[in-house]
This record gives C-alpha cells, structure tokens and sequence, in this order.
C-alpha cells in the first residue's frame, strides 16, 4: 500500500519533470488568430493602421493611422507631386514604388489627381518627399501588424 | 498651400517617422516610447548638425 503510493509519487515527480523539460517550439511562429495569414498585411498596406486594428491594438492603429496619415496629406497639401506608373528615370520609378505604400490614400490622390504636377518650389519639394516616405513607413507598418497576426511579436 | 518653414518641415517628419519607428520596432510601450523619442532626437540633431557644417562650408 505504501510501496505503491510511494511509486504513484514517483510516477506523478517523473510525469512533472518530463512535461516541464519537453517543452516542444515550433520554428513556424503560431497563429494567434484563425482566417487568411496574409490579411492584415493587405489590409494594413491598404488603409495605415488598419492591420494593427485587426490584431486589437487600436491606439497603435490610431498613431500611426494619425502619423502615415499626416505625412501623406500635408505632402498633398504642400504640392507635392504624386508618381504615376512609369518606365523611365530610375528615380521616379522608385518614387512610385513609394507612393504605391500609401495604399488607399495613393488611389485616392490619383482619382481626384490631387498634389502638383511639377516640382517648382522648396516645400513642393518636401512634399514629394513626405508622400513617399509616408508610403515607406506604411510598408514597415503593414508588416508590423502581419507579425502581430501571426504571433511573431506581441 | 500649406508652406511651413524648412525647420518645421523637419519637426513634422521627424515626429510621424519617430511615432512609426517606435511602434513597428519595439514590443514593450515603455520601449516603444524611449525608441520613438531617441529617434526623433537623432533626426532633429542630426538635421541641425549638417545646417551648421552646411553654414560654415558657406562661410
């Protein structure tokens, strides 16, 4: 009886032992949340913030909803020349690769063909460059909020 | 228009690009905070730093 309890002791420590050592980790990060890996990457490309909102952190999502937005639009409002697709100049084809970031704020730009046609000014100059850093940071953004979703970083 | 000064320009960009660095590279608000403020003054000295060097290569 004795001998016996002492063994289902022994038993218990060993079972303990071996499910606090065989921790087993997964070189793939988990997913936290179930649906489509990819969508708060495509919907954080889409609209800045968006993607962290998915994951639950809305102030995140608002500052930098608030910061890309800003960038973007007091790029517009300062002139700032908006890139079009284009095959020429190299600079210009890395400044729409650029623009091409902000998402839904480039579609919207170019439907109502907003910001300068050309460069004449210092600040138009800022502007161009806002826009597309704007853009930039939204990339760095929207791969945030896919790590987030799939349980990369908390 | 909207035609800010070239030093503004700079605060605008140096707070919106800090405010993202510090949320994308950082896990730990705390972090976060200390990120964003350390690379906002990196942007705003180093901007001042090179109009000064800019200043006496002029003069």
């Amino acid at each position: 009886m004795v001998a016996g309890g002492n063994l289902g002791l022994g038993a218990g420590i060993v079972d303990r032992e071996m499910a606090s050592t065989k921790v087993q980790v997964s070189a793939k990060p988990q997913s936290s949340s179930p649906g489509f890996a990819y969508s708060a990457l495509i919907v954080g490309w889409l609209v800045p913030g968006a993607g962290h909102l998915m994951s639950g952190r809305w102030i995140r999502a608002l500052l930098l909803f608030l910061s890309i937005g800003a960038l973007f639009w007091l790029g517009i409002a300062m002139q700032g020349r908006l890139y079009a697709p284009n095959t020429g100049n190299i600079l210009d084809m890395l400044g729409f690769v650029g623009d091409l970031g902000n998402g839904a704020f480039y579609a919207i730009g170019r439907i109502f063909d907003l910001g300068g046609p050309q460069v004449q000014l210092a600040t138009a100059d800022y502007g161009t460059k806002f826009i597309v850093v704007a853009g930039l940071l939204n990339f760095v953004s929207a791969v945030d909020a896919h790590n987030l979703r799939i349980g990369r970083k908390r | 228009m909207f035609a800010p000064s070239h030093f503004v320009a700079v605060l605008i960009f140096a707070t919106c690009a800090s405010v993202v660095f510090g949320i994308t590279q950082r896990s730990a608000p705390k972090a976060m905070l200390r990120y964003g403020a350390y690379c906002w003054v990196l942007f705003v000295a180093s901007v001042v730093a090179a109009s000064w060097i800019m200043y006496f290569i002029r003069h």
